[in-house]
């Protein structure tokens, strides 16, 4: 790993951090409150800032994410550097595609 | 104590074999001393390295019963549970023969780090004074006393893992020459420890920290060197 992906791993923990404990207390409101499907969705759908905080996270994880896979396929295996990296460009696309859709499925009005 | 010990050396290039020895225990014995038994009374075409026996070469090291250490200070009763012994040469480096391994890779690690001094001064100016408790000089002076013995390097799982990284003793030492005001090659040097078999590549495993003989701490200087790359990075001094 080199100094930019390392800044780049770094920062999007960084930025995963905080999102993952409010994700955490989203799931024990909805949990207690013991809302349903449905309800959830009325609260979702057509809202900027679950579109943006779900958006936001689902960037971080696929180029953290990516960025660690990297890693272990080139220590782990035998693929050189830049195959490695190539595989794990298209990890962190895939892992970004279900992350749009699964944002865009409760956010779209 | 056991009367006699049995010693496991390692025999011949890097698809050998362990042959075992008997040698007699001996108060006080070390690691060395068993290894030099062999060679004088048993088999004199053993090859091993040694030069100081007293811990300040950094020649001796070996894999003992599975982890690297420096043989001369290696007290025999304190690493020989049940009077066995398992020697075999420093892991993570090619085998020449026997207990002897091929460091050029070692060293030369040290070179690519940018590990040699590179002065602002000429023998023909003043010597610049150098406040001991300063935080960059009480941070230079935590690692001066690396003997380049090869141990960190023989037991990190990085380098096991990544021909290219430079491992613990070069990036400690990059790091004591970052903290060395009298140093004018940090540019060059974090530049060198920021490519993919730089610092970014540590786990911090930490085993560099717990075997090493002198009692460094390579990891904390390869954290150090870490935020310090970080920043460089951010503020454009360097690029990846």
């Amino acid at each position: 790993m080199n100094v930019r992906l390392y800044v780049w791993q770094r920062a999007t923990a960084a930025i995963m951090a905080p999102l993952v404990l409010v994700h955490i207390a989203v799931i024990f409101y909805a949990a207690r409150r013991g809302l349903s499907a449905s309800d959830v969705l009325a609260r979702t759908r057509g809202s900027i800032a679950w579109a943006a905080f779900y958006g936001l996270f689902v960037a971080a994880v696929s180029i953290h994410a990516a960025i660690g896979l990297r890693n272990v396929l080139h220590e782990w295996s035998p693929l050189t550097e830049r195959r490695a990296g190539l595989c794990a460009i298209g990890f962190g696309l895939l892992l970004a595609a279900l992350g749009i859709r699964a944002v865009a499925a409760v956010v779209l009005p | 104590m056991h009367s006699e010990l049995s010693v496991s050396l390692w025999r011949g290039g890097e698809h050998g074999r362990y042959e075992t020895y008997g040698v007699p225990q001996r108060e006080s014995q070390t690691v060395l001393d068993v290894v030099t038994f062999v060679q004088r009374h048993i088999d004199p075409t053993l090859s091993y390295r040694f030069a100081c026996r007293v811990g300040v070469c950094g020649s001796c090291a070996m894999t003992v019963n599975g982890k690297p250490r420096w043989t001369c200070r290696t007290h025999v009763a304190k690493v020989a549970h049940g009077g066995r012994l398992e020697i075999g040469p420093l892991e993570n480096l090619p085998v020449i023969k026997d207990l002897a391994t091929d460091m050029r890779a070692f060293f030369e690690k040290w070179q690519q780090a940018k590990g040699v001094f590179a002065p602002t001064k000429s023998r023909h100016e003043a010597i610049m004074p150098i406040r001991p408790d300063t935080p960059a000089r009480i941070a230079a002076d935590a690692a001066i006393e690396c003997i380049n013995c090869g141990v960190c390097y023989s037991a990190c799982d990085t380098v096991r893992w990544n021909a290219d990284y430079l491992g613990p003793a070069a990036l400690t030492r990059a790091w004591t020459l970052i903290n060395d005001e009298r140093d004018g090659g940090n540019t060059a040097r974090l530049r060198a420890i920021s490519g993919s078999g730089g610092c970014h590549a540590c786990h911090s495993h930490q085993s560099c920290q717990q075997l090493c003989p002198q009692s460094l701490n390579p990891t904390a200087a390869i954290a150090g060197l870490k935020r310090r790359s970080a920043a460089a990075y951010l503020k454009g001094e360097i690029t990846a």
